[in-house]
Protein backbone atom coordinates (compact mmCIF):
# COMPACT_ATOMS: atom_id res chain seq x y z
CA UNK A 1 0.00 0.00 0.00
CA UNK A 2 2.78 2.47 0.95
CA UNK A 3 4.67 1.32 -2.12
CA UNK A 4 1.71 2.21 -4.32
CA UNK A 5 1.36 5.57 -2.60
CA UNK A 6 5.05 6.25 -3.29
CA UNK A 7 4.61 5.37 -6.95
CA UNK A 8 1.47 7.46 -7.19
CA UNK A 9 3.16 10.53 -5.71
CA UNK A 10 6.14 10.02 -8.00
CA UNK A 11 3.86 9.96 -11.04
CA UNK A 12 2.50 13.36 -10.00
CA UNK A 13 5.98 14.68 -9.25
CA UNK A 14 7.66 13.39 -12.41
CA UNK A 15 4.96 14.79 -14.70
CA UNK A 16 5.43 18.21 -13.12
CA UNK A 17 9.24 18.12 -13.14
CA UNK A 18 9.68 16.88 -16.71
CA UNK A 19 7.15 19.28 -18.22
CA UNK A 20 8.59 22.10 -16.14
CA UNK A 21 12.07 21.28 -17.39
CA UNK A 22 10.90 21.01 -20.98
CA UNK A 23 9.23 24.38 -21.07
CA UNK A 24 12.08 25.98 -19.13
CA UNK A 25 14.15 25.29 -22.26
CA UNK A 26 12.33 28.30 -23.74
CA UNK A 27 13.89 30.60 -21.16
CA UNK A 28 15.79 33.24 -23.14
CA UNK A 29 14.45 31.86 -26.43
CA UNK A 30 10.77 32.86 -26.29
CA UNK A 31 9.26 34.36 -29.45
CA UNK A 32 8.70 37.69 -27.68
CA UNK A 33 9.94 38.98 -24.33
CA UNK A 34 6.49 38.88 -22.71
CA UNK A 35 5.91 35.23 -23.63
CA UNK A 36 9.43 34.32 -22.61
CA UNK A 37 8.57 35.55 -19.11
CA UNK A 38 5.13 33.92 -19.19
CA UNK A 39 6.41 30.47 -20.09
CA UNK A 40 9.31 30.69 -17.65
CA UNK A 41 6.84 31.58 -14.88
CA UNK A 42 4.86 28.48 -15.78
CA UNK A 43 8.01 26.34 -15.77
CA UNK A 44 8.76 27.51 -12.25
CA UNK A 45 5.19 26.73 -11.18
CA UNK A 46 5.58 23.16 -12.42
CA UNK A 47 8.92 22.71 -10.72
CA UNK A 48 7.47 24.12 -7.50
CA UNK A 49 4.68 21.55 -7.65
CA UNK A 50 7.26 18.84 -8.32
CA UNK A 51 9.19 19.87 -5.21
CA UNK A 52 6.11 19.55 -3.01
CA UNK A 53 5.44 16.06 -4.33
CA UNK A 54 9.09 14.96 -4.10
CA UNK A 55 9.32 16.10 -0.50
CA UNK A 56 6.31 13.99 0.31
CA UNK A 57 7.63 11.03 -1.72
CA UNK A 58 10.95 11.18 0.13
CA UNK A 59 9.14 11.16 3.48
CA UNK A 60 7.13 8.09 2.40
CA UNK A 61 10.25 6.28 1.22
CA UNK A 62 12.16 7.08 4.40
CA UNK A 63 9.49 5.34 6.46
CA UNK A 64 9.52 2.13 4.44
CA UNK A 65 11.09 -0.96 6.01
CA UNK A 66 14.38 -2.02 4.37
CA UNK A 67 12.91 -4.99 2.53
CA UNK A 68 10.31 -2.80 0.84
CA UNK A 69 12.80 -0.08 0.06
CA UNK A 70 14.72 -2.50 -2.11
CA UNK A 71 11.67 -3.00 -4.28
CA UNK A 72 10.92 0.67 -4.70
CA UNK A 73 13.26 1.36 -7.59
CA UNK A 74 14.67 -0.67 -10.48
CA UNK A 75 18.19 0.61 -9.85
CA UNK A 76 19.63 0.49 -6.32
CA UNK A 77 20.64 4.15 -6.36
CA UNK A 78 19.62 4.78 -2.76
CA UNK A 79 21.00 1.65 -1.13
CA UNK A 80 23.10 2.58 1.87
CA UNK A 81 21.31 5.92 2.29
CA UNK A 82 19.42 6.17 5.55
CA UNK A 83 17.25 9.02 4.40
CA UNK A 84 16.69 10.48 0.97
CA UNK A 85 15.58 14.00 0.02
CA UNK A 86 13.62 15.62 -2.80
CA UNK A 87 16.92 16.27 -4.58
CA UNK A 88 17.91 12.61 -4.54
CA UNK A 89 14.64 11.73 -6.26
CA UNK A 90 15.08 14.37 -8.95
CA UNK A 91 18.81 14.06 -9.55
CA UNK A 92 19.76 10.45 -8.97
CA UNK A 93 17.10 8.22 -10.49
CA UNK A 94 17.63 6.99 -14.03
CA UNK A 95 15.00 6.96 -16.78
CA UNK A 96 13.42 3.60 -15.95
CA UNK A 97 12.55 4.85 -12.47
CA UNK A 98 10.79 7.95 -13.79
CA UNK A 99 7.01 7.57 -13.97
CA UNK A 100 5.95 10.58 -16.01
CA UNK A 101 3.67 10.12 -19.03
CA UNK A 102 5.33 10.17 -22.45
CA UNK A 103 3.46 13.35 -23.41
CA UNK A 104 5.47 15.65 -21.13
CA UNK A 105 8.88 14.49 -22.33
CA UNK A 106 8.13 15.19 -26.00
CA UNK A 107 10.32 17.84 -27.61
CA UNK A 108 9.38 21.50 -27.84
CA UNK A 109 9.75 21.40 -31.66
CA UNK A 110 8.09 24.79 -32.19
CA UNK A 111 5.66 27.13 -30.43
CA UNK A 112 2.61 25.20 -31.68
CA UNK A 113 3.93 21.88 -30.30
CA UNK A 114 4.84 23.55 -27.02
CA UNK A 115 1.36 25.02 -26.76
CA UNK A 116 -0.38 21.78 -27.75
CA UNK A 117 1.57 19.71 -25.22
CA UNK A 118 0.75 22.16 -22.43
CA UNK A 119 -2.88 22.40 -23.56
CA UNK A 120 -3.33 18.62 -23.28
CA UNK A 121 -1.46 18.41 -19.98
CA UNK A 122 -2.86 21.55 -18.32
CA UNK A 123 -6.42 20.44 -19.06
CA UNK A 124 -5.62 17.11 -17.46
CA UNK A 125 -3.93 18.80 -14.49
CA UNK A 126 -6.90 21.05 -13.74
CA UNK A 127 -9.26 18.05 -13.63
CA UNK A 128 -6.75 15.97 -11.68
CA UNK A 129 -5.96 18.56 -9.01
CA UNK A 130 -9.63 19.45 -8.78
CA UNK A 131 -10.42 15.89 -7.73
CA UNK A 132 -7.30 15.45 -5.66
CA UNK A 133 -8.38 18.32 -3.40
CA UNK A 134 -10.80 15.91 -1.75
CA UNK A 135 -8.28 13.08 -1.42
CA UNK A 136 -8.27 11.15 1.85
CA UNK A 137 -4.55 11.86 1.97
CA UNK A 138 -4.30 15.29 3.58
CA UNK A 139 -0.87 16.12 2.21
CA UNK A 140 -1.95 15.41 -1.37
CA UNK A 141 -5.17 17.36 -0.86
CA UNK A 142 -3.22 20.38 0.40
CA UNK A 143 -0.70 20.31 -2.46
CA UNK A 144 -3.54 19.91 -4.98
CA UNK A 145 -5.37 22.91 -3.60
CA UNK A 146 -2.36 25.13 -4.18
CA UNK A 147 -1.47 23.58 -7.54
CA UNK A 148 -4.99 23.92 -8.92
CA UNK A 149 -4.77 27.72 -9.01
CA UNK A 150 -1.56 27.55 -10.99
CA UNK A 151 -2.88 24.85 -13.31
CA UNK A 152 -5.99 26.92 -14.02
CA UNK A 153 -3.84 29.80 -15.16
CA UNK A 154 -1.65 27.47 -17.27
CA UNK A 155 -4.74 26.06 -18.95
CA UNK A 156 -6.02 29.55 -19.67
CA UNK A 157 -2.68 30.46 -21.22
CA UNK A 158 -2.38 27.36 -23.40
CA UNK A 159 -6.05 27.44 -24.48
CA UNK A 160 -5.68 31.08 -25.52
CA UNK A 161 -2.76 30.16 -27.71
CA UNK A 162 -4.55 27.21 -29.33
CA UNK A 163 -7.40 29.57 -30.24
CA UNK A 164 -5.09 32.37 -31.33
CA UNK A 165 -3.03 30.16 -33.63
CA UNK A 166 -5.94 28.03 -34.82
CA UNK A 167 -8.07 31.03 -35.64
CA UNK A 168 -5.11 33.05 -36.91
CA UNK A 169 -3.40 32.95 -40.28
CA UNK A 170 -3.40 30.07 -42.75
CA UNK A 171 0.13 29.18 -41.66
CA UNK A 172 -0.51 29.33 -37.91
CA UNK A 173 -3.64 27.22 -38.35
CA UNK A 174 -1.74 24.55 -40.29
CA UNK A 175 1.02 24.44 -37.67
CA UNK A 176 -1.41 24.27 -34.74
CA UNK A 177 -3.40 21.46 -36.33
CA UNK A 178 -0.19 19.58 -37.15
CA UNK A 179 0.96 19.85 -33.52
CA UNK A 180 -2.40 18.65 -32.13
CA UNK A 181 -2.46 15.70 -34.56
CA UNK A 182 1.09 14.67 -33.77
CA UNK A 183 0.81 14.85 -29.98
CA UNK A 184 -2.62 13.24 -29.88
CA UNK A 185 -1.31 9.63 -29.68
CA UNK A 186 0.33 10.58 -26.36
CA UNK A 187 -2.86 11.79 -24.70
CA UNK A 188 -4.58 8.46 -24.03
CA UNK A 189 -1.85 7.42 -21.61
CA UNK A 190 -2.95 10.16 -19.22
CA UNK A 191 -6.08 8.14 -18.52
CA UNK A 192 -4.70 4.61 -18.58
CA UNK A 193 -4.49 3.47 -14.98
CA UNK A 194 -1.13 2.14 -13.81
CA UNK A 195 -1.27 -0.28 -10.85
CA UNK A 196 -0.66 2.64 -8.46
CA UNK A 197 -3.61 4.57 -9.98
CA UNK A 198 -5.97 1.64 -9.41
CA UNK A 199 -4.96 0.97 -5.82
CA UNK A 200 -4.98 4.65 -4.87
CA UNK A 201 -8.39 5.25 -6.41
CA UNK A 202 -9.78 2.28 -4.49
CA UNK A 203 -8.35 3.72 -1.28
CA UNK A 204 -10.01 7.10 -1.89
CA UNK A 205 -6.59 8.72 -2.20
CA UNK A 206 -6.17 8.86 -5.96
CA UNK A 207 -8.39 10.31 -8.66
CA UNK A 208 -10.97 8.68 -10.91
CA UNK A 209 -9.31 8.71 -14.33
CA UNK A 210 -12.51 7.86 -16.21
CA UNK A 211 -14.30 10.91 -14.84
CA UNK A 212 -11.25 13.02 -15.62
CA UNK A 213 -11.19 11.73 -19.17
CA UNK A 214 -14.76 12.92 -19.72
CA UNK A 215 -14.06 16.34 -18.30
CA UNK A 216 -10.86 16.56 -20.36
CA UNK A 217 -12.57 15.52 -23.58
CA UNK A 218 -15.37 18.07 -23.15
CA UNK A 219 -13.01 20.95 -22.50
CA UNK A 220 -10.55 20.05 -25.28
CA UNK A 221 -13.36 19.66 -27.83
CA UNK A 222 -14.84 23.05 -26.94
CA UNK A 223 -11.52 24.87 -27.30
CA UNK A 224 -10.57 23.07 -30.51
CA UNK A 225 -13.93 24.04 -31.96
CA UNK A 226 -13.54 27.65 -30.91
CA UNK A 227 -10.12 27.62 -32.55
CA UNK A 228 -11.79 26.47 -35.81
CA UNK A 229 -9.55 23.39 -35.75
CA UNK A 230 -10.65 19.77 -35.97
CA UNK A 231 -10.29 17.13 -33.29
CA UNK A 232 -7.49 14.68 -34.11
CA UNK A 233 -8.70 11.24 -35.02
CA UNK A 234 -8.24 8.47 -32.52
CA UNK A 235 -5.18 6.49 -33.36
CA UNK A 236 -2.67 4.13 -31.84
CA UNK A 237 -2.03 5.18 -28.24
CA UNK A 238 1.55 5.50 -27.07
CA UNK A 239 2.08 4.29 -23.52
CA UNK A 240 4.66 3.06 -21.03
CA UNK A 241 5.87 6.17 -19.27
CA UNK A 242 3.93 5.56 -16.08
CA UNK A 243 5.74 2.27 -15.56
CA UNK A 244 9.18 3.44 -16.65
CA UNK A 245 9.31 2.66 -20.38
CA UNK A 246 10.21 6.00 -21.95
CA UNK A 247 10.98 7.51 -25.33
CA UNK A 248 14.61 8.34 -26.06
CA UNK A 249 13.93 11.99 -25.18
CA UNK A 250 13.85 11.42 -21.43
CA UNK A 251 17.47 10.28 -21.37
CA UNK A 252 18.58 13.58 -22.90
CA UNK A 253 16.47 15.57 -20.44
CA UNK A 254 17.98 13.69 -17.51
CA UNK A 255 21.50 14.14 -18.88
CA UNK A 256 20.85 17.88 -18.89
CA UNK A 257 19.12 17.92 -15.53
CA UNK A 258 21.35 15.54 -13.61
CA UNK A 259 24.81 16.21 -15.03
CA UNK A 260 26.05 18.39 -12.17
CA UNK A 261 25.00 16.06 -9.35
CA UNK A 262 26.41 13.06 -11.16
CA UNK A 263 29.71 14.73 -12.05
CA UNK A 264 30.09 16.40 -8.64
CA UNK A 265 28.05 14.32 -6.17
CA UNK A 266 26.66 16.31 -3.26
CA UNK A 267 27.69 19.64 -4.75
CA UNK A 268 25.81 22.66 -3.41
CA UNK A 269 25.68 26.28 -4.50
CA UNK B 1 0.19 44.88 -41.47
CA UNK B 2 3.13 45.64 -39.24
CA UNK B 3 5.03 42.64 -37.94
CA UNK B 4 5.42 44.11 -34.46
CA UNK B 5 2.56 43.72 -32.03
CA UNK B 6 1.18 47.07 -30.85
CA UNK B 7 2.46 48.65 -27.66
CA UNK B 8 0.28 48.79 -24.53
CA UNK B 9 0.60 50.84 -21.37
CA UNK B 10 0.01 48.93 -18.16
CA UNK B 11 -1.61 50.25 -14.98
CA UNK B 12 -1.68 48.21 -11.77
CA UNK B 13 -3.63 48.77 -8.58
CA UNK B 14 -1.77 47.41 -5.60
CA UNK B 15 -3.42 45.77 -2.60
CA UNK B 16 -3.14 48.88 -0.49
CA UNK B 17 -3.51 51.42 -3.27
CA UNK B 18 -6.70 53.16 -4.27
CA UNK B 19 -5.70 54.08 -7.78
CA UNK B 20 -4.14 52.33 -10.74
CA UNK B 21 -0.56 53.44 -11.26
CA UNK B 22 1.37 53.34 -14.50
CA UNK B 23 4.01 50.60 -14.24
CA UNK B 24 5.36 50.28 -17.76
CA UNK B 25 4.53 49.02 -21.21
CA UNK B 26 4.60 45.81 -23.23
CA UNK B 27 3.75 44.36 -26.62
CA UNK B 28 0.64 42.25 -27.23
CA UNK B 29 -1.60 41.31 -30.14
CA UNK B 30 -4.81 42.42 -28.43
CA UNK B 31 -6.24 43.58 -25.10
CA UNK B 32 -6.72 40.12 -23.68
CA UNK B 33 -3.15 39.13 -24.41
CA UNK B 34 -1.99 42.47 -23.01
CA UNK B 35 -3.68 41.74 -19.68
CA UNK B 36 -2.22 38.25 -19.56
CA UNK B 37 1.23 39.51 -20.46
CA UNK B 38 0.90 42.21 -17.82
CA UNK B 39 0.04 39.54 -15.26
CA UNK B 40 3.22 37.67 -16.12
CA UNK B 41 5.52 40.64 -16.53
CA UNK B 42 4.33 43.03 -13.82
CA UNK B 43 2.56 41.06 -11.07
CA UNK B 44 5.02 38.23 -10.42
CA UNK B 45 5.89 39.56 -6.98
CA UNK B 46 2.34 40.09 -5.78
CA UNK B 47 2.31 43.73 -6.86
CA UNK B 48 -1.31 43.99 -7.77
CA UNK B 49 -4.97 43.09 -7.49
CA UNK B 50 -6.21 44.80 -10.65
CA UNK B 51 -4.78 45.45 -14.11
CA UNK B 52 -5.70 48.06 -16.70
CA UNK B 53 -4.18 48.15 -20.16
CA UNK B 54 -4.60 50.76 -22.84
CA UNK B 55 -3.05 50.79 -26.26
CA UNK B 56 -0.30 53.38 -26.24
CA UNK B 57 -1.50 55.08 -29.40
CA UNK B 58 -4.67 56.16 -27.58
CA UNK B 59 -2.74 58.18 -25.05
CA UNK B 60 -2.44 61.85 -25.92
CA UNK B 61 0.29 63.75 -24.17
CA UNK B 62 0.95 67.42 -23.55
CA UNK B 63 3.83 68.95 -25.41
CA UNK B 64 6.93 69.47 -23.24
CA UNK B 65 7.65 72.67 -25.20
CA UNK B 66 4.46 74.14 -23.79
CA UNK B 67 5.56 73.57 -20.20
CA UNK B 68 6.16 77.24 -19.42
CA UNK B 69 2.78 78.38 -20.68
CA UNK B 70 0.95 75.48 -19.09
CA UNK B 71 2.44 75.28 -15.62
CA UNK B 72 4.45 78.37 -14.69
CA UNK B 73 1.44 80.69 -14.27
CA UNK B 74 0.37 78.63 -11.23
CA UNK B 75 3.62 79.43 -9.42
CA UNK B 76 2.57 82.61 -7.65
CA UNK B 77 -1.07 81.78 -6.87
CA UNK B 78 -0.89 80.47 -3.35
CA UNK B 79 -4.57 81.29 -2.80
CA UNK B 80 -5.45 78.27 -4.95
CA UNK B 81 -4.08 75.89 -2.33
CA UNK B 82 -6.48 74.77 0.38
CA UNK B 83 -3.91 75.54 3.05
CA UNK B 84 -6.21 77.89 4.96
CA UNK B 85 -8.61 75.17 6.10
CA UNK B 86 -8.38 72.92 9.15
CA UNK B 87 -9.16 69.35 8.11
CA UNK B 88 -11.20 67.19 10.52
CA UNK B 89 -9.28 64.12 11.76
CA UNK B 90 -11.80 61.69 10.28
CA UNK B 91 -10.97 62.86 6.78
CA UNK B 92 -8.46 60.56 5.16
CA UNK B 93 -6.75 60.40 1.78
CA UNK B 94 -6.49 64.16 1.31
Amino acid sequence: MKQHLLNYVLQLADNALILGHRISEWCGHGPVLEQDIAITNAALDHIGQARNFYQYAAAIYNELPDAERQQSFAAPVFSGKKNITEDDLAYLRDAWDFKNVLLVEQQNTDWAFTVARSFFYDTFAVAQYGQLQSSKDETLAAIAQKALKEASYHRKWSSEWVIRLGDGTEESKTKMQYALDNLWPYTAELFMPAPADEVMQAEGIGVDLTAIRNEWQTYITAVVEEATLRMPESAWAQQGGKTGTHSEHLGYILADLQFMQRAYPGMEW
Amino acid sequence: MSKEWPLWEVFIRSKTGLDHKHVGSLHAADAQMAIENARDVYTRRMEGVSIWVVESRYIHASNPDDAEALYDPANDKAYRHPTFYNLPDELKYM
